[in-house]
């Protein structure tokens, strides 16, 4: 952990409203915290709070169809929610982006996270989607930048998967 | 309880400028069979998604109506997405349910609502302002006002026979459908 959250958030948040995101939709993840209050202050964020993560990649294939960009923002024991939501964006060529905040990866102290987030990845590209990771702050802007671009200039699904070791392991020993 | 087919014209002969979204299965096929448009999106997977596909395109285009068709199935699938429209309140979202009491695709096994359980109910509980069931073609006129110009989300159940109209394939490729739409809605814009 090389900067604290609210400055990395920052950095994410800057890039999407560089990428022109109008629509963030998400499940709450601690990793996300500051960024997603700083979606919910932008006027031109239109924010979704969802009960489910595969609520999102639908919502979000919506908001295409009516000319808007939008990006799911979740943790990695979401992404199991997303699987069979998943065949509507490989089937017509939806952009997606997705930001997951890592759990069960890397000093994780709930065993109960590891499961999923260790197949997070798999089941991602299993599903057509195409994973880039994020190891270190520095990568976050250019990270998204990138995964904004290749999502809407050329209708892909991009998973940008942010490591535990940048977020920080929670701890509950 | 209505024709399927009769109460899908009698909805769409009214749409005026309104997109459409329908869900996988019958609503579908009744859409495409009565009222084929380019303002029409069809889904034919991603089950329990339709009525949420209908809040995203409805938030980006808060000047038109978005009426999402779908079936009892399909909604039940996705009862969290009545909780996310009913939070998020857009005003221009109307969902109509196509409620067989059976999930017709797959032998015309009972479904939830064949037992007991109310979608309108549930919605009106989940905080739409308008929900209401119409079993009759004239409850269904009359519901067809808030259905386009009322203050939204708007659930409408409309309980049909359990019949199924011959099959009229529509459009299946997934990116055809999506590319059909966006450039009927977005014009020029939709290449970028």
């Amino acid at each position: 952990m090389d900067e604290s959250q609210p400055v990395w958030s920052q950095y994410i948040y800057q890039a999407l409203k560089e990428a022109e995101i109008g629509q963030v939709a998400y499940v709450p993840d601690a990793g996300h915290k500051d960024l997603i209050e700083l979606c919910h202050a932008d006027a031109r964020m239109r924010t979704v709070s969802l009960t489910t993560e595969e609520e999102g990649v639908a919502l979000l294939a919506g908001a295409w169809l009516g000319g808007t960009r939008g990006v799911l923002l979740m943790q990695s024991s979401g992404v199991g929610n997303c699987i069979n939501m998943l065949s509507l964006v490989e089937e017509c060529r939806f952009p997606l982006l997705m930001i997951v905040t890592m759990r069960g990866q890397w000093g994780e102290t709930n065993p109960w996270q590891v499961p999923m987030g260790q197949a997070a990845a798999a089941v991602l590209a299993t599903c057509g989607v195409i994973v880039q990771h994020v190891e270190a702050t520095r990568d976050l802007a250019p990270g998204v930048a990138a995964a904004a671009q290749m999502a809407f200039v050329s209708n892909r699904a991009v998973a940008l998967l942010v490591s535990q070791r940048l977020i920080g392991a929670k701890k509950f020993d | 309880m209505l024709d399927r087919r009769d109460a899908v014209a009698a909805i769409l002969r009214r749409r005026g400028r309104a997109l459409v979204v329908t869900g996988l299965g019958s609503p579908t096929w009744d859409v495409a069979a009565v009222a084929d448009s380019p303002h029409n999106f069809y889904l034919w997977g991603a089950m329990g998604g339709a009525a949420v596909v209908g809040l995203g395109l409805a938030l980006a285009q808060p000047s038109r109506r978005v009426l999402v068709l779908t079936g009892d199935g399909e909604l039940l699938m996705g009862l969290g997405s009545l909780a996310t429209i009913g939070a998020e309140r857009p005003p221009n979202l109307s969902v109509v349910v196509l409620d067989n009491e059976r999930y017709g695709e797959t032998g015309m096994q009972a479904s939830h609502t064949a037992r007991g359980v109310d979608l309108a109910a549930m919605a009106r509980a989940a905080g739409f302002p308008a929900a209401s069931t119409a079993a009759t073609a004239e409850e269904l006129d009359a519901a067809l006002p808030a259905l386009y110009g009322g203050a939204g989300p708007v659930l409408l159940v409309v309980k049909v026979l359990a019949t199924q109209p011959p099959v009229r394939v529509p459009l299946r490729d997934g990116t055809h459908i999506k590319n059909r739409f966006r450039e009927a809605l977005l014009g020029p814009q939709a290449s970028g």
